[in-house]
């Protein structure tokens, strides 16, 4: 069997008193596009340094595709691309010149890459113009051409859309779900919902440094069902009422109605009983939880104190 | 949420080639250098020097040389003497500033711009970077060198004659055997120009700083003049880098005084060596987090 992508254990790294990154796990599975979540400051980027052997973590490991970048350098790297925060390129040189130079460095055949790289990115007739000239969007479009050009198996993308006006942001996704619809397993950190949630199979949700949730986002979105939103004629006697019947739990008074938890069969026994009481209903509604709002409790308020897992997200419910 | 349906990824296939090395990064490095205003304000700045100097001479009606410099009495004789004055002149602070404005901004300028983990995220080890970035410096002062000396020599020349030159010990040597000379006197020279622009490469690695580099390599040459100055320190002479800048006259000299010539080779070595590991060594560690 392959080795993973992407293999971190116990990854941590400090700066003085501060843990930038706590003790992360994370798994990345071929052919995977999983979503790296967190908010400014949770250590996503930190992270990505590790994996790409950019900065040392004081404890763990780091491994892609089983080889350690600490260890095995530039050999760690073989079939792996990508870019932590924003691209950088030399700004007094043009973009085709600031791909022959990556090209020259990557060796290989990368450098015969280049005007396919142009084209998939849509720059190619911007490519004689120096990057000093380049609008941000286009910098990060030259940044998935650079790392295009190492014919890659794993791209690490740090936020790929963070600075780009909508049709940027568009425009990236898509390159992004065509480049993981070729098979290339893709590692993307943002803290944008919308975007992960496009293009993501799997996530995990980093906090404060650490891993608050980690496995499929269908599962974690899945730990939110059963919540309903009642609005009725008479919510205090329907609160009360509720309350008593088998598989209802969880009912409170939120958003001008009531939210509950119940089963199917439940809530439909609800909903007759709440009749024959003579209690009119003016909305019963599935309330399943966006990301984001999962998103926010888990990265909001007090810090968890499991670091990991489905139980966390057991706990949301 | 619509997950992507891929066709099952592959480990990457086994490279096949060779890995770039150190002459790929030394190339791109001078084509970096190429592509920079700097580097032609620092070589310009070389030509300007001669330019300057003879231009003054050309004007000057007193007919006299500048006074108190090896070689100044003979500028108007011939025009071997013009290079010579001209390293002289410039021996403490401009070829060295020159030198030092590429060699401390190569690592520094990478690092702030934060072009150095682009070019770490690619298939070719630390160490080839800073090898490449290191010839590179060292290129850069030897083209200055060339420049500074050539075009004195050839200024000169076509001003004041390419006629024999009188060496220090008082011996008149012939054109070819004084251009030789010239030459071996360029590169004694340029011993303690790679010296300076070592440590401009330690300060660029470690304080990740250009103008930090740059200034803290002038300030390193400094120190060591101000403690050549002290007659108290007398016995630190020998050792101090700014000494070995005069090293070059021992050759224009019949017999040659190699003395300062070894002397010259060792001193700088003792400096520039342990300067380049400490660089290769903290750049080899770092965190890259620009």
């Amino acid at each position: 069997m392959s080795p993973a992508p992407v293999e971190a254990r116990g990854l941590v790294k400090r700066y003085g008193d501060v843990i930038a990154v706590d003790d992360v796990d994370l798994t990345v599975g071929a052919g995977e596009v999983y979503g790296y979540l967190g908010p400014n400051g949770a250590g996503k980027t930190t992270s990505l340094r590790m994996l790409l052997g950019l900065i040392r973590p004081d404890a763990g490991s780091a491994k892609l595709f089983g080889r350690d970048p600490l260890v095995e350098g530039a050999r760690a790297l073989d079939g792996v691309a990508g870019f932590v925060e924003a691209p950088r390129f030399y700004p007094y040189l043009s973009g085709r010149r600031n791909l022959e130079l990556v090209a020259a460095l990557d060796g290989g055949g990368a450098a015969e890459r280049i005007g396919e790289a142009l084209d998939t990115v849509e720059l190619t007739a911007r490519a004689k113009d120096r990057v000093g000239g380049y609008s941000h969007g286009m910098r990060q479009r030259l940044g998935i051409a650079g790392a295009l050009l190492r014919d890659p198996r794993l791209l690490l993308l740090d936020e790929p859309t963070t600075g780009l006006d909508p049709g940027g942001m568009r425009d990236m996704r898509l390159l992004v779900r065509r480049l993981a619809e070729q098979g290339i397993t893709v590692l993307l950190s943002s803290h944008l919902m919308g975007e992960v949630e496009e293009l993501c199979d799997r996530v995990a949700i980093v906090r404060t440094g650490r891993v608050v949730y980690e496995g499929s986002l269908a599962e974690l979105l899945a730990t939110t069902a059963g919540r309903y939103a009642l609005r009725t004629t008479d919510d205090r006697r329907a609160a009360a009422l509720a309350a008593d019947r088998h598989g209802v739990s969880d009912v409170r008074f939120a958003d001008g109605g009531l939210t509950l938890s119940a089963d199917d069969e439940a809530v439909t026994a609800l909903s007759i009983a709440l009749g024959e009481a003579g209690i009119g209903i003016a909305a019963l509604v599935p309330r399943t939880a966006t990301l984001e709002e999962l998103f926010f409790r888990m990265t909001e308020g007090e810090p968890a104190a499991t670091p990991a897992g489905a139980e966390r997200a057991e706990a949301l419910r | 949420m619509t997950a992507i349906s891929a066709r099952p990824a592959a480990a990457p296939a086994a490279r096949s080639g060779p890995r770039p090395g150190t002459r790929t990064v030394y190339v791109w490095e001078l084509r970096k250098l190429r592509a920079q205003k700097r580097t032609f304000l620092g070589l310009g700045a070389a030509l300007l020097v001669p330019v300057i100097f003879v231009v003054g001479l050309l004007v000057d009606s007193s007919g006299g040389g500048p006074d108190g410099v090896a070689f100044g009495e003979l500028v108007r004789e011939t025009g071997l003497a013009v290079p010579l004055v001209c390293l002289t002149f410039g021996a403490y602070w401009l070829i060295p500033l020159i030198t030092a404005l590429v060699a401390g901004d190569i690592v520094a300028t990478e690092d702030q711009n934060g072009t150095l983990k682009t070019i770490l995220t690619r298939s070719v080890e630390r160490w080839h970077v800073f090898a490449g970035k290191t010839l590179a410096a060292f290129t850069y002062a030897v083209v200055v060198l060339v420049l500074y000396v050539g075009s004195g020599l050839l200024l000169g020349g076509l001003a004041f004659g390419f006629d024999p030159v009188t060496l220090l010990s008082g011996t008149q040597v012939s054109t070819g055997h004084g251009i030789a000379l010239i030459g071996a006197g360029t590169l004694a020279y340029l011993m303690p120009v790679l010296a300076i622009a070592s440590i401009a490469l330690l300060l660029s690695t470690v304080t990740r700083n250009s103008a930090a580099a740059v200034v803290g390599a002038l300030l390193t040459s400094l120190f060591m003049q101000v403690l050549g100055a002290l007659s108290a320190l007398d016995f630190l002479d020998p050792y101090l880098l700014s000494t070995q800048f005069n090293a070059w006259m021992g050759l224009l000299r019949e017999p040659i005084d190699w003395a300062p010539i070894v002397r010259a080779a060792w001193v700088s070595a003792a400096y520039a060596v342990p300067s380049l590991f400490a660089a290769l060594t903290v750049f080899l560690r770092r965190d890259v987090t620009a």
